[in-house]
Parts: structure tokens; sequence; C-alpha cells
């Protein structure tokens, strides 16, 4: 047939480019724009999250940058060990007087704004952990524990803690930038697995229907009957906790979230008459469901995603509280509230915690609810 | 203010303002409906006629909505100027209203009873025991048979054309001054639509109100109407006494909207052509499933046996109303339903291919829905929908042969194919018919189920599709089959009739045949539903 219609003479018309944000696209972008706390908030939290990805440039106890005997060293990145700088250990401690006295007469070094890991223990803090945050100290107590006391040139802002040091004399500045990063990952990643396997589950289900669907319902419902937090007890027991045990066995339990919304959208819209159109012209299932079902789906799953999201993220911190989450040491915001629970003295740890989860989630959700806006075709804005 | 109108609308705009742009769908309109009086607002689909409606119960969604000007006077009151509360005591009491959708206007979860008591309460305060009198009245008048067993029944349970019943049941609960009606009988069947057309008439009469009838169909009008404004883009063209602008229409659209009635005959009948589709004794039945383990008890025979042969170049029209059966017919042909009986396409049997051995088949076998709105995806540029076949049943095609194909397509259709990459929203109802008319063309088929292609448009589009089909027709020596409620539409483009009822086969024969000499009752109802809008004896159509 194609050779039919494809005489000699007739070139093919150019082919006109059509806008690659479609005017559906447009609209909904506009009116997500248009709730201004949701476009400030995804601004900000965009800001916040991409500062913390690289929290390793910003918290650190490497320096960013050393220039030892006419070489430009890299600590960041690569991890010396010390005797490349006349010492004996496997890994430098670049916070030891030594060492440092050692680069400064051989070159040079850039710190990162906030001289600790989240695993940093300082060991000059004025009084017994947890410090105070340091601005309330004085400066002759600040220094008092440096060698040269206030004369002490490590005695800078950059090794000040801005928010006190927990009860193992950790920074917590450093410990909430890192938290965030984690908390962020987790939920993202949680959610964008749990949409994945809850989205492909539920279209199945809504599309083909009948016994399928009676049989995988049912399933279902056992299946999110299992008390997950019992589950994750004993799997602590057996398992070694870590960030990636903790991510499958969250994604084990929270995909069928998803189900619900994406198979009632499929059984819905399985019946619209585009749909039959798709069938008459002879397009496979596999098709129909991506090109003409999830687009309607993909609505509703995403104006349910950011809440998802937030709820990874409460949940991951919740468990840290309760200490069945990440492996002791890691930088989370629910063992800071944990500690900030377990030493009253120290409000700073608690509000620290407070105030980063109250306003990460907050974001999340004016974010959420800008999201649902966008998505509403009944929503106008004058 | 005895003498004057009962309603006089004076110089009265509508604004809608979106994304700070301001869109005029009402432009300065005038008009007067007196005491008893029937007054038809015509115009086609986004001429403003609703709009104008809905804003004399201030029914629009302000504030996008607003009244640049004019003043709407209801026995002297201005009803654009009075508040929430006001409007209230006027809403479903003095003027009510009958909306176009009988499936969605009443409440699905309330029973007729509740819904009628419900409007009776709120403007007399009536309850329990005289309530229950007055409904029963309401029901009898609207010519519901045995009303006291209807009181319990929901919705669902009820057709369509006795939902429309209830509906004005309700509008005339308070005995309204003014009752307007908003294309109350597009989503019925021709048959029904007399019906609720004589109801309403007669009702009008009795009771002495006003009526303002609003509609695209301007047989209704002759029928029904005392005096008719056309409208137009926002604007009222033409006023008049009824017989006056049938008979001397003077301003040029209103003369576009009278020569509007599909025309024209089909190609001449050849016997001799090729019968591409054949079906023998073809049924679907649905099994009835009752009791713990499913058992089947009985079958709703949708489609009992029915012969059918469409030839090339050739349409067979299926007539019938809803519920006959012949959209069932159309799909078991296509094989989208399962069915019984020898189903033949071009000298292969296709009864008992599956849904992938059916694949290669289906460029061949199209099929073209009645909902224009609803079988174009939304989230899909008419290119991608078009090309969406060519992708699968040819996909050698390069991309800039297959897009070449489109244009071919839709310049056949009388599209600009430089439209092809805006969405489906931003075309009108007849272009998005046109849109999946391409659609099935493109593949070139040799059979077209066409499933009430026209029964969703303006009837001035109607007239543009039917020619559409009728020129493809011969170009491209199709069969169609041609689904309809509407003997008009059939009337212009089948060479045979098969007439449905119930799953079965009332009458068949030759177009001219049918149309000029009918042998059943049942026949000759829809034949003066259509084509003069006259009711026939109880019993012999349903309600």
């Amino acid at each position: 047939m194609a050779e039919a219609l494809a005489p000699a003479e007739v070139e093919p018309p150019v082919r006109q480019r059509r806008p690659w944000v479609s005017p559906l696209n447009q609209r909904r972008w506009q009116s997500f724009k248009a709730n201004r706390r949701g476009y400030w908030s995804l601004w900000i939290f965009l800001v916040l999250f991409v500062l913390s990805l690289f929290a390793e440039l910003i918290a650190n106890d490497r320096p960013l940058v050393i220039s030892y005997k006419g070489e430009i060293l890299f600590p960041v990145a690569v991890a010396y060990p010390e005797e490349r700088f006349g010492g004996f250990l496997a890994v430098t401690d670049y916070r030891d007087p030594v060492i440092q006295d050692e680069i400064k007469a051989n070159g040079w070094m850039i710190w990162p704004a906030i001289r600790y890991s989240y695993r940093t223990v300082n060991n000059e803090i004025p009084e017994a952990a947890p410090a105070k945050p340091s601005w309330m100290y004085s400066k002759e107590q600040r220094c008092a524990q440096y060698p040269q006391d206030a004369e002490d040139e490590n005695c800078t802002l950059g090794n000040w803690n801005w928010l006190g040091t927990d009860d193992q004399a950790r920074d917590v500045l450093a410990r909430v930038i890192y938290g965030f990063r984690i908390s962020v990952l987790f939920g993202l990643l949680l959610t964008a697995g749990a949409a994945v396997v809850g989205v492909s589950g539920g279209a199945i289900q809504g599309y083909y229907g009948g016994w399928l669907d009676l049989i995988f319902q049912r399933i279902i419902e056992i299946w999110s009957a299992i008390p997950v937090l019992y589950l994750l007890l004993i799997i602590s027991a057996i398992l070694p906790p870590g960030f990636f045990i903790l991510l499958g066995l969250m994604l084990l339990f929270s995909w069928t979230a998803f189900v619900g919304v994406v198979r009632a959208e499929f059984l819905r819209a399985r019946n619209f008459e585009y749909v039959n159109a798709a069938r008459a012209l002879g397009v496979p299932n596999r098709t129909i469901i991506f090109r003409h079902l999830l687009p309607n789906a993909m609505v509703a799953t995403l104006t349910f995603l950011p809440f998802i999201l937030n709820g990874s993220i409460t949940t991951l911190t919740s468990l840290d509280f309760l200490g069945f989450g990440l492996p002791p040491g890691s930088a989370s915001l629910g063992e800071l509230l944990r500690q900030g629970q377990r030493n009253l003295n120290a409000p700073w740890l608690g509000l620290s915690g407070f105030f980063v989860i109250s306003v990460m989630l907050s974001l999340l959700i004016f974010v959420g609810e800008a999201v649902r806006d966008a998505f509403d075709p009944r929503k106008t804005f004058k | 203010m005895s003498g004057g109108p009962l309603l006089s609308v004076r110089d009265l705009s509508v604004a809608f303002t979106q994304g700070g742009k301001t869109s005029t769908a009402v432009d300065h309109i005038s008009f007067d409906i007196g005491k008893g009086e029937t007054v038809a607002l015509v115009g086609e689909s986004g001429s403003g006629k609703s709009v104008s409606a809905l804003s004399v119960l201030k029914l629009l969604p302000y504030p996008p909505a607003s009244h640049p000007s004019g003043k709407i006077l209801f026995d002297g009151d201005d009803l654009l100027a009075k508040d929430e509360d006001g409007l209230r005591k006027v809403r479903g009491n003095k003027i009510t209203m009958i909306f176009q959708e009988p499936m969605t206007s009443l409440n699905p979860l309330h029973t007729i009873e509740q819904q009628i008591v419900e409007v009776l309460s709120l403007h007399q305060g009536m309850r329990d025991q005289p309530a229950r009198k007055r409904t029963l009245e309401l029901l009898n008048e609207v010519g519901i048979r045995e009303p006291e067993k209807r009181l319990g029944a929901y919705p669902h349970q009820l057709s369509g054309g006795q939902r429309q019943r209830v509906m004005i049941a309700m509008a005339l609960a308070n005995e309204p001054r003014l009752l307007i009606a908003d294309e109350p009988t597009t989503a019925l069947d021709v048959t029904v639509q007399a019906q609720i057309l004589e109801l309403l008439d007669g009702l009008k009469r009795k009771n002495g109100m006003s009526m303002l009838f609003i509609t695209h169909d301007l047989g209704i009008v002759r029928r029904i109407a005392d005096r008719v404004c056309v409208m137009t883009k926002g604007k009222i063209v033409e006023t008049g006494p009824t017989g006056e602008i049938f008979a001397n229409p003077k301003h040029e659209y209103t003369r576009h909207l009278l020569a509007a009635e599909p025309k024209g005959r089909p190609p001449a009948t050849n016997t001799e052509a090729k019968a591409v589709m054949v079906g023998d004794e073809v049924k679907v039945w649905f099994p009835i499933k009752q009791g713990f383990f499913r058992r089947t008890v009985d079958h709703v025979k949708a489609v009992d046996g029915i012969d059918i042969q469409v030839r090339a170049g050739q349409t067979v029209g299926v007539v019938g109303e809803s519920g006959s059966g012949k959209t069932t017919l159309g799909l078991a042909l296509c094989r989208m339903i399962s069915s019984q009986g020898r189903i033949r396409f071009e000298g292969k049997d296709i009864d008992r291919l599956s849904f992938k051995d059916m694949r290669p088949m289906r460029s061949e076998l199209q099929i073209v829905f009645q909902d224009p709105y609803g079988s174009l995806s939304p989230r899909m540029s008419v290119s991608e929908i078009i090309e969406e076949g060519l992708r699968i049943h040819e996909p050698s095609l390069s991309a800039d042969f297959r897009d070449k194909r489109v244009v071919d397509s839709l310049r056949e259709v009388g599209l600009d194919p430089e439209t092809r990459f805006r969405y489906p929203h931003e075309f009108s109802g007849g272009q998005r018919q046109r849109i999946a008319i391409a659609r099935a063309m493109v593949l070139k088929p040799r059979f077209v189920m066409l499933d009430e292609p026209t029964s969703a448009l303006d009837m001035s589009v109607q007239a543009q599709v039917v020619d559409l089909l009728r020129a493809l027709q011969e170009k491209h020596d199709l069969a169609y089959l041609f689904i309809s409620h509407d003997l008009k539409v059939i009337r212009a483009l089948a060479n045979e009739v098969i007439v449905m009822r119930n799953g079965r086969v009332v009458e068949r024969g030759p177009s001219v045949e049918i149309f000029e000499r009918p042998q059943t009752d049942y026949t000759r109802a829809l034949i003066s539903a259509a084509f003069r809008i006259e009711t026939a004896p109880t019993g012999v159509v349903s309600e």
C-alpha cells in the first residue's frame, strides 16, 4: 500500500514540530505557578535539596583542596593515607594540629564552611557533651579547650557548632544536613519504587478485571494486614540494619497504597470510547495500557505522590526514633529527636530536629497542594 | 404589570474571564416571552443559547461569568439585581428548568418520591400525606403509568424518557409561571422525543405557563414554538413568529439552518456487488447469573439470530430505539464482543479468530463511534490519533510517509492538515467526528461500522457529515453498516434497512420500500416520529 501512495514526484511535506510541552501541561504549569505558596515551596525545597546533595562540600572534616609540597590534593574525594603527610596512620585526620601544621608549612588548605562531618567528634567542646551552640559561649569559653586558648587558629567560625553538639560531641548542624539528605533520598526512592510497583499492579488489575482482579485484591488485603512494625523488629534481629534493607522492607508494604487509586482509574477508563476505538484499530493491550490509560491514572497518582513521599519520610524518622532504623552512627533526624528526648537539658537537640522535620514536611505538603491544584481541571484562577 | 410580557430580557451580555482573558459568550441580546407563549431559542452549539437561558436564573459559575450589561425583568423584577436569597424564591418555584441530560440531572441515590417531595417541601412546606398525594398527581400528569409503583424507584430503574418525565414533574411541582427547557429531548430517541414534546405542549396549555425552549433542531421548533429567536455567535440575528421564519427567512444564517436537514439519497443499489461482510444467525446472549454458584439461569438476548449482508459500495442501515441491540450487532460483526453464529469478512470466517488473530484484519474493518468527545484520547494530538493505526498495521512506513498519509486523510475529510498538531479539545463536535472518520479512513478499510456518528452533532453539522460519508463511500467503494435511531439520516445513506427491536428483526428490505410502504406499526411509529415528530399509539414504542 505504501508504494501506491508514494509516487516519486510527491515530496513528503516538511514535518512541523509540535511544541514540546503540550498545551495541557502548559496550563497545569500555569495553575501550579498561580499557587504562590506551593511555587515558592518548590523552589525553597529544591535549593535545600540540591545543597544537601553536596553535603560533603559544605560540612566535612576533610579540607576541600590542599596544596602540599607543590601538589594539589582533593581530600574530599580521595582518602589519602597519613604517611603522605609524614604520619603513619591509614586515614588522615586533618583536624589533628600536627597534620595541619605539616600542611601549612608546605602549602595551604581550604576547608568547607563547616569543619565537621556527621560523625566527626569535636574534642574541643567547652563543656561535657551535649555542648550548647557556640554563639552562646563567650570567646574565652569557646576556645578554652584549644592548646593556645583564644589565640588558637582553629578557634574560628568554621569550627563553630552552630546548633550545638549532641551527646557524643558531634556537630548537630552537620548531622542535620546529612540527615535531611538521607531522609529525602529515602522518601524519594521509596515513593518511586512504590509508585512503579503499585501503578503496574493497579493497571493490570484494573485493565483485565475479572478473576485476576478479584484474586489480587484479596492478596493485597491479606498482605496489608501484616503488622509492619513487628516484622521490622523481627527482621532487624536477623539482618544487619542498613539503608537498602530498610528501603526494601518498606517497599514491600508501601506499594499497596497506589493500587486502589490506579485500579479505580483503569476500571473507569477501560470502557472509554477512545479505548474501544484503539481496540478497534487492533492496538495491542500493552500499548493501550501505556498510551491511553496510564496518562489518565497518572493524574490521580501524581496528586497522591507528595503525600506518600511525606509518609515515607515520616516512617523513616519514626523508625530511627524508636531505634529500629538506620545503623547506629548514621546521620538521621529521627535519632536526633531521640537524643532530644533523652537530653531534655539540651533543648537545641530536640528543637533543631523538630524544625528541620517540620519545615521539610511542610514544604513538601505545600508543593503537593499546588500539584493537586494544577491537575484539577475545575480549578480556575482569577 | 398585567398585559406586559412575563419575561423580558433586555440588552443582556454574558462574559467569561479566564486567565486574564475575557470572552463574550452572549452579546447584547433582547427578547420577550408573553404569558402562555412558547419562545424557542435556536442555534448551533457554542452560539450562546444555553448560557442565555442559564443566566435567567443566574445559574452560571460566577465569578468567571459576569454580566457586563443588561436586565432580565420577570414580572417587572430585575432578576440580575437580586441576591441569592431572592433568587432562591424564584428558582424552582416561579421559574423552573429542565436539562438536556436526564441521566445525570436526577440524584442516583434518592427515590423518585424523595426528589419530587423535596421540591414541594422547599417552596410550599408540603410534607407527608399531602406531599405524597401531590407527587402522585404530578406523576400521573406527566404520563408515568402506575405511579404508585414508581414512587420508590431509583433513577437507574427508569428509562431515559421516564426520567425526563420525572424531571418535568419536578419542574411542574410548584406550578411555575415559566419553564425553561434546555434541549430536553436531545439525548432521547426520536420516538421518545415526540412523546416528551407532546407532553410539554399539553402541560403548557393546561397550566397556562410560558416556555423558553432551547434547541438546535428546527423540526422541533416548528412543532412547538410560537415565536423563534435565531442565535449565532452570541447574537440574536432574527426574531419572529414561527410560521413567518419558516416561510420567509430573512437572515442568511436562518436560511443556512433551514437548509441543514440531511439530504440526498444513497448511491444506486447494486445487488451484484461483492458481499464484504456476511453474518448468519448472529447471536449475542448475555447470561443472567444467580445464586451462590453463579449458575446461568437465563440470557439477555441482545441480538437474537440476525442475518446480515453488507456489500461493497452499499450501506445497510440498522434502525431501532435504544436497547434494541443494534450497536451490539455491529460490535459483534466487528468481533469486538463475543457472539455465536457464522461471520464472514471478505470470504473468510472470522467468528472463531482470537483478538490477536483478528489484528491483521482490523485495518480493513473500522468503526466510527457515536460520541466524538469520548472517542478521541484527550492527551494525544490529532496527528498521533490518526497515525496510531498506521504504526500497527504498516510498521515499515517511514515517519515522513506516515505523516503524508495523515495529511491526505485529513484533507479527505475536509480538515486543514496544518491543524494536526493540535489536541482534540480545540475542535468542535463536527470537526472531532471528522477526525474520527479520518482515523478510520487512513487505514483504507473495506468495511466501516458507523455507530450513530451523527446523533451527538448539531443538525447542520449532521448534514455535512452525511455528505462526507457518502462521498467517501463512492470514492473508495466502502461497505457501510450504519447504525442510527434517526431515520432522516438513514434515508440519506442506506440502500437496505433493517429495523430492530429487542434483538430481533421487525422489518427489513430496500430503503425505498421501508420508507414508502412500512409494513409494521413499529416502523411506522419510527418514521412518523423522525419526520413529523408525531407520537404513536401507546404500546408500539417504548417510553
